[in-house]
């Protein structure tokens, strides 16, 4: 046998089949095993901090919130909170209760998104068609709360721009009744199918040791034993008002997080009950002002991914001074490299998915051109829906046939 | 005693010239003001013995003739020291790297963005800019601003400031 080592090198990415965004892996392979991982990110930088620079706050506000496609909600709240800071407004109990009603059910569909994708990662499709057909229910009553299915708009400083009226409550119940059904029978299944137990557990294996070292933080962390939860450690909104449990996991590996994000699944059901059943009265928004005096805050806000952690620096006039923004999907990055070592290249898609990095999601309205000379047209979320429905019914698939264990999701 | 007095009340009592430097700007929110020649003791204070185990980021901004650093520390209980020291620009400030191997990435957008240096930094691709983007320019300094359209930008002879020291890549 010959002495010297064979490594083969392989990129992934920045662009690849494997990855739902743009990032690049090179791997050294030693036989089917992963001896080292270099990484290269930035491939999606926009420049949205100088361009923060250039606008106002409230121009900011949206800004911020087209920083990730799936927890918009958590950079516009992170933002807000740190502004609001510096200008010592006092934003109505109510509007905080709203800011963590929307920042929970963002949690829901978010966590919902992530179980469909881990779902497709390893081959198990029909997770994710169940998981996204679920998740339907909290998207489309998103926007019914606040107008967008993503990118709410909601935020506003000194409190929300939206109010939820008392005939909206019970429908989030609804949804809420119906979700956690069908979150019980994904925790069911997790724990009693053993081919999907089989292949997340020792899958992207990382250490409570190295999870604290390499900065890891929210499920990810959290599935390496890691106790930490912004939400109760440095609460913010309504988060002191409501009981709820931090979940963690000692798996230390994908199976771990998946445990930990069904588990945060029912809590946020939890604090949605509680949340709808004790809103407060009264006004939704403190008058702010325009230019903002001088002064910085740091905001640490937990979103589905993790800690989000936003700076800003005011100088007295209405833009900005600096504004830094700390994703978490940055600081589990760090924690790849060494959830990839030693492992199989098979699982690299999975473990790099097991972060949940974010990526877009889609637009409620899409606007048709007609082929021919026809006239612009829109179709409604209604009609987008039926659309495509119909498309597969006329293919022989009917989505409205299938019935679930553990309830009907629609 | 709160714990966010608890913190104040230690780093005074350890460093008695930063008295007057360290305020409390709400529950959980302490902000530390230090000189470049104590930062490496008060920092290394702050993770090794008072229990700082979380490195949430590093903000960099451009203050005229310097740069002004902080690191945002966090430990178990919610309690935040944001550590603020300046350096003139071209000078290099330490690596944290020894104490937080995920701070590379923070470091290096440092590198990037502001053109700052950093000493003892391991070697690696810079982040968040392309490979092919100059090494002189730094778009979060306070007098760089894109020539026109965003390709433009790249191009050297952009409206940009004089280089500040060569940026590792």
């Amino acid at each position: 046998m010959s002495d010297i080592e064979h490594i083969v090198q392989i990129p992934v990415g920045p662009q690849h089949p494997a990855l739902k965004e743009p990032e690049s892996f090179m791997i050294d392979l030693r036989g089917e095993k992963i001896d080292a991982v270099r990484m290269r990110f930035g491939y999606n930088h926009r420049g949205i901090e100088k361009g923060c620079e250039q606008r106002s706050y409230t121009q900011d506000l949206y800004l911020v919130e087209r920083i990730c496609g799936i927890c918009s909600y958590s950079h516009s709240t992170a933002f807000v909170q740190a502004v609001e800071e510096i200008a010592g407004l006092e934003v109505p109990r109510r509007a905080l209760y709203i800011r963590t009603l929307v920042a929970e059910l963002e949690r829901v569909h978010s966590h919902l998104l992530w179980l469909g994708v881990a779902g497709h990662e390893i081959g198990f499709d029909t997770l994710l068609m169940y998981t996204w057909r679920d998740r339907e229910l909290v998207m489309i009553l998103l926007a019914q709360l606040t107008g967008n299915r993503v990118n709410y708009g909601l935020n506003t400083l000194g409190g929300v721009r939206r109010d939820i009226t008392s005939e909206q409550l019970p429908s989030i119940l609804k949804v809420v009744d119906s979700l956690e059904e069908r979150t019980k029978y994904y925790i069911e299944l997790a724990q009693t199918e053993e081919t999907l137990r089989q292949r997340l557990a020792n899958v992207g294996k990382l250490s409570k040791e190295d999870a604290l070292a390499l900065g890891a933080v929210g499920p990810t962390a959290r599935a390496s034993g890691v106790d930490r939860d912004t939400r109760r450690d440095d609460p913010y909104g309504a988060y002191r008002d409501v009981s709820f449990k931090v979940v963690t996991d000692n798996h230390c590996d994908v199976y771990g997080r998946t445990v930990v994000r069904l588990g945060e699944l029912m809590e946020a059901y939890s604090i949605i009950r509680q949340l709808v059943k004790n809103m407060p009265d009264g006004p939704i928004l403190v008058k702010a002002p325009r230019r903002i005096p001088e002064g910085e805050a740091v905001s640490r806000y937990e979103a589905p991914r993790g800690e989000d952690v936003h700076y800003v620096r005011a100088n007295g006039t209405e833009k900005p001074e600096r504004v830094k923004v700390r994703a978490p999907t940055l600081a589990n990055t760090q924690a790849v490299a060494k959830m990839l070592e030693d492992g199989y290249l098979a699982d690299l898609p999975i473990v790099i998915a097991a972060i949940d990095p974010c990526f877009s999601c889609t637009d409620r309205m899409i606007g048709i051109n007609d082929h021919g000379s026809g006239p612009r047209r829109v179709m409604s979320w209604e009609e987008l829906s039926r659309y495509g429905v119909d498309f597969y019914r006329r293919k022989g698939i009917d989505p409205s046939r299938i019935t679930l264990r553990g309830g009907s999701a629609a | 005693m709160s714990e966010t007095e608890a913190v104040k009340a230690g780093l005074e009592a350890t460093f008695p010239q930063l008295a007057a430097s360290v305020r409390i700007q709400r529950e959980r929110r302490v902000w530390v003001d230090v000189p470049q020649e104590s930062f490496p003791q008060v920092f290394e204070h702050l993770v090794k013995t008072m229990g700082f185990s979380t490195l949430c980021t590093i903000t960099g901004l451009d203050v005229g003739a310097d740069l002004e650093f902080i690191y945002h520390l966090a430990k178990d209980g919610g309690v935040m020291v944001n550590l603020k020291t300046r350096c003139p620009k071209g000078r290099s400030i330490r690596t944290v790297t020894p104490f937080f191997t995920g701070a590379s990435i923070y470091e290096r957008e440092l590198e990037d963005l502001l053109g700052a240096r950093v000493e003892g930094l391991p070697p690696g691709p810079r982040y968040p800019l392309p490979d092919e983007w100059p090494t002189d320019q730094h778009p979060l300094l306070k007098d760089w601003k894109p020539a026109g359209a965003p390709a433009a930008a790249a191009a050297p002879d952009a409206a940009a400031p004089a280089p500040q020291g060569e940026t590792k890549t």
